[in-house]
């Protein structure tokens, strides 16, 4: 397939760009990622080339928000998942499950 | 919100960030921040801010940044493209001229390693005893008088044993050490059967802790036993090996017994302790040796050295001005009287002095080796200007070459400043390349100018000063070399050049002409220096020695064991044909270790000093050595009354100004008033330094059992190999217990000269590398002209100039030139180096022809270097050079 390749780290940004739904900007992508992966580390700077690899690879589309009072008045960047996003994440799920599927003692814990 | 990030990490993120993301990064930075400072604390919350920032260093952004940048910015000085476009040019223009490339990095790399290892030597020179932590608190104890007769004031080195304890005693606030130091001498280390010839120094104790020694083995109290004795780290080695040299027997010259009760390690060359091998302790020399023994108490033997550590709150002007009055206020009261006389004071010698300023004048450290470091450093820096000259003359002279591309450069956008960063840049280039030649060859050299002036100097390529002081050495040498082309290049006005109408006027070469004129003053002046240091050489070893020094050998005889046997022994080598003659004498015809004063004569005057070396010898010592009786006649066993008898030197004869020496007295002035009737003059000998006047000498005679040197005038039919081995064999058999060792007389005899023709060696080398320098530079230059002369000399030849006219006049630029150096550089050169030679007291003249054979060897090296270039020009055929265009 002529797909791009998505990284470990850039499947967990976009899934939580579309758990985030419309909210998804650096921080709170961080903070939600941070939140459910038992603390591990997330600094802020890999979320972002995460996100501006996945921008560039055309699986998010983002737009600058506007002015707010918090932050000194700095503007954010939403991130929002594309259909092809979309349809990337749902590939490799249906490839993931076909592959469980396939274990022939499904029940090794 | 009062909980900001800090305000330089913000700067420091805005640098690297790309433009177009900084807003909304650092947004989300402190947003995050803002959040943690709540969570975990302010403090914390910095912490993480930091290394938040530290992580968003990363090449994405950078690339992203640069990429932007490049994309959008006009004109940027440090664009990636633009800088490699200058290393593009520059190696082409490199590789393009290979000719001026090899003139420019082999001659830039030359003058660089010659400044490399002048510097090294100088670095050594200066660092020499500051091994020692005490450096600054270490000094030697001299004395100073004032002759009343002629107000000469002289120092002395040597003290009588007593003042050191009478300074210990009194002056115990201001001293850490007083140190009594015996001369050091070749001593034989007997090691069971085994000898072993070293170098090594009696102190007293305090040694180990006044130069900071560094015990491998024992303690610092391993010389409080007077008994004991410490070796250096190799000479333990090299006598005991492995085995554990603690408390090992050694015999000293078969007359001392110590015992090894430390190992420390070796000082360095460059120190007052290099090449002394072991310590022992002064006590057990004086207990042990009746002379020195003898002079515990006498304040009239002044025979020793005094070492001293001032306390370490004291400086050392403070320690001077007390110890200054020491004969008024503390010598015994016999002194108080004749110190007013002569206004003697005891001075400190600090030890930054001891070595650079060794020589002294009016009793004082005056001058020394630091003219040496004054002058070779000026020649290295003046060798390595030298350098810089042809990289900035040949690039001035092929500026009008690369106008166009300045031109061309400047129509299509460039500033000046661009400019002057592209040709420093080239000049950084040829300087790096030339810099990695340089080490090459100072790599390649390094051992072989070590062993010129005896040395022992590493590259010291780990030593940060060393890397510092490489960096800065590039840097001075690409912007000395680079900055006038780098400027005078970019200032060309684009227009004028591409319309191909500039003319580099009469003045534009007017710079290189000077820098001409100053290579060629340098390295005539060079040139003369090399010759004048030989020629005084020459002189000095062309000097009348008054006696035979060929076959001479002299045998020093410390063992006492060859006391019984010296006259068997003389006997035995008469007999079987070795020697011609043999004589003995108290010390060696090339030295003078005995000075005594107190004389008197007819018609002295009472004020006039009276000191004389005094050689103690037997009768056969003037026919072995052959000097040359004058008036009346040898000493001679025929003649009962001769140990009341004798012989002065014509020195001595003319200060005494007696009429008729012969049968006058010179008696004692000493408790024992004895009288000896001159019985001859001989002529001067020449003893000590050969650039001085001969001292006043005496020779007595004294019986052979007290004299310790064996002269051997060795049979001139057998060669001196067999001779030498006949003489050991002999000496083997009658003292079995002492090593053989001899001296060539011949030898012990140049060896004065050493250091003068390392000076002269080291000159002519550097001489000639600066002309070799000036000569390739002129050599580029001269091909350069003859190169932009093309056209003209196919002209001229079109129209029936002969090979003579071209060759003259593409010549006669570069002669005048030097013809004016040369009348810059004589009386330069005149001017230092009489003042060099007059140091000597016997000391040959710069006579003109020095100036003449300078100039014309100069004259010629250039005609020459340029004529290959002119003659090559000439020979061209006019059809080839105007056909082109």
């Amino acid at each position: 397939m002529g797909r791009s390749y998505l990284g470990e780290f850039e499947e967990l940004v976009l899934l939580t760009v579309a758990v985030l739904e419309g909210t998804a900007y650096g921080v709170t992508i961080a903070a939600e990622l941070k939140q459910r992966m038992n603390n591990r580390l997330i600094s802020l700077s890999g979320v972002h080339i995460a996100l501006y690899r996945l921008e560039e690879k055309g699986f998010v589309v983002s737009e600058l928000g506007g002015a707010t009072s918090e932050r000194g008045g700095r503007r954010k960047r939403f991130f929002r998942i594309t259909a092809l996003g979309k349809r990337t994440l749902a590939e490799m799920r249906q490839v993931r499950n076909e592959l469980w599927d396939a274990i022939p003692n499904p029940s090794f814990s | 919100m009062q909980n900001k990030p800090p305000a330089w990490l913000d700067a420091l993120v805005k640098r690297f960030l790309p433009s177009e993301l900084y807003e909304e990064l650092l947004g989300d930075l402190h947003e995050q921040f803002a959040f943690q400072a709540e969570e975990i604390g302010v403090q914390k919350a910095r912490w993480m801010y930091f290394f938040e920032v530290i992580r968003f260093c990363r090449p994405y952004f950078l690339k992203r940044r640069f990429r932007a940048d490049s994309k959008y910015s006009t004109s940027y000085t440090y664009s990636p493209a633009m800088i490699r476009n200058y290393f593009k040019i520059a190696f082409r223009n490199l590789l393009k001229h290979k000719g001026y490339s090899f003139i420019n990095i082999f001659g830039l790399a030359t003058g660089m390693a010659v400044a490399m290892l002048i510097g090294l030597w100088v670095w050594d020179e200066l660092s020499f005893n500051k091994n020692f932590k005490n450096y600054d608190h270490i000094a030697q104890v001299y004395n100073h008088v004032t002759e009343p007769l002629d107000q000469k004031q002289v120092e002395g080195s040597s003290q009588p044993q007593p003042m050191a304890k009478v300074l210990r005693e009194k002056y115990g606030h201001i001293f850490k050490h007083v140190l009594l130091v015996h001369w050091d001498g070749e001593t034989t280390l007997s090691v069971g059967n085994e000898n072993h010839i070293r170098k090594g120094q009696f102190f007293e104790n305090g040694v180990i802790d006044m130069f900071s020694l560094k015990m491998l083995k024992g303690s610092k109290e391993s010389l409080n036993d007077p008994q004991g004795m410490i070796l250096s780290e190799s000479a333990a080695k090299s006598i005991f090996g492995d085995k554990d040299p603690i408390g090992e027997a050694i015999k000293l010259d078969n007359k001392f017994y110590c015992k090894v009760s430390g190992v420390y390690e070796d000082a360095p060359q460059n120190s007052t302790l290099g090449g002394i091998h072991f310590i022992g302790n002064f006590e057990y020399l004086r207990n042990n040796e009746k002379w020195v023994k003898g002079s515990e108490e006498n304040w009239n033997n002044s025979s020793q050295r005094i070492f001293i550590q001032t306390a370490d709150k004291v400086t050392m002007e403070q320690a001077n001005a007390a110890v200054r009055d020491f004969y008024l206020k503390d010598a015994p009261d016999s002194f108080k009287e004749p110190a007013k006389k002569y206004k003697a004071t005891l001075y400190l010698n600090p030890m930054k002095n001891w070595y650079l300023y060794s020589e002294f004048k009016d009793g004082y450290p005056a001058t020394g080796r630091i003219t040496f470091v004054w002058l070779f450093s000026i020649v290295g820096v003046f060798v390595l200007l030298l350098a810089c000259i042809n990289f900035m003359n040949l690039s001035t002279a092929r500026s009008e070459k690369r106008a166009k591309e300045v031109g061309i450069r400047k129509a299509v956008g460039s500033v000046k400043s661009q400019l002057v960063n592209q040709f420093l840049g080239e000049s950084f280039l040829v300087v790096g390349l030339a810099f990695i030649v340089m080490l090459g060859i100072v790599g390649a050299s390094i051992g072989w100018f070590n062993e010129l002036a005896d040395k022992k100097i590493n590259i010291p390529f780990t030593n940060p000063y060393f890397l510092g002081i490489s960096f800065a050495f590039l840097t001075i040498t690409a912007l000395l070399s680079g900055f006038y082309p780098a400027f005078y290049l970019s200032s060309f006005e684009p227009v004028k050049v591409l319309k191909g109408t500039i003319r580099l006027g009469k003045y534009a070469s007017l710079p290189r002409k000077v820098l001409v004129i100053v290579q060629f003053t340098v390295s005539v002046v060079l040139i003369i220096g090399t010759i004048v240091v030989y020629q005084q050489i020459q002189y000095a070893q062309n000097r009348p020695v008054g006696y035979d020094r060929s076959s001479l050998v002299r045998i020093s005889m410390d063992d006492p064991n060859f006391e019984n046997s010296k006259l068997v022994m003389k006997d035995n080598l008469l007999r079987n044909g070795v020697a011609t003659n043999i004589a003995f004498s108290n010390m060696p015809v090339t030295s003078i270790w005995d000075n005594w004063g107190g004389f008197d004569w007819k018609g002295k005057n009472p004020e006039a000093q009276s000191y004389f070396s005094v050689t103690q010898l037997d009768e056969d010592f003037g026919n072995t050595i052959q000097w040359k009786v004058k008036q009346g006649r040898n000493f001679s066993k025929e003649f009962g009354m001769d140990t009341a008898a004798v012989i002065i030197n014509e020195s001595a004869a003319k200060y005494l100004a007696l009429k008729n020496p012969i049968g006058e007295y010179i008696t004692s002035t000493g408790d024992n008033k004895r009288r000896w009737q001159i019985i001859g003059v001989i002529e001067d000998l020449v003893a000590e330094s050969p650039y001085e006047p001969v001292k006043m000498g005496l020779y007595m005679l004294r019986n052979v059992r007290s004299l310790g040197q064996m002269q051997i005038k060795i049979n001139p039919n057998l060669p001196i190999s067999e001779a030498l081995a006949k003489i050991e064999a002999t000496q083997k058999k009658l003292v079995p217990s002492a090593p053989f060792r001899y001296f060539f007389v011949d030898e012990e005899y140049s060896k004065k000269f050493t250091s003068e023709q390392r000076i002269g060696k080291l000159a002519f080398l550097f001489a000639i590398l600066a002309i070799a320098i000036s000569c390739l530079g002129l050599f580029g230059l001269a091909s350069f002209i003859a190169e932009q002369r093309t056209k003209e000399i196919g002209i001229r030849k079109v129209l029936g100039a002969s090979i003579t006219n071209l060759w003259g006049l593409l010549s006669k630029e570069f002669v005048l030139l030097v013809v004016i150096s040369l009348f810059i550089a004589s009386p330069v050169a005149y001017y230092f180096m009489n003042n060099w030679i007059q140091k000597y007291s016997y000391h040959t003249a710069i006579s003109w022809w020095i100036f003449v054979a300078a100039g014309a060897g100069a004259l010629i090296i250039t005609l020459l270097t340029v004529s290959f270039q002119a003659i090559k020009a000439a020979l061209v055929n006019p059809v080839k050079s105007l056909k082109s265009e």
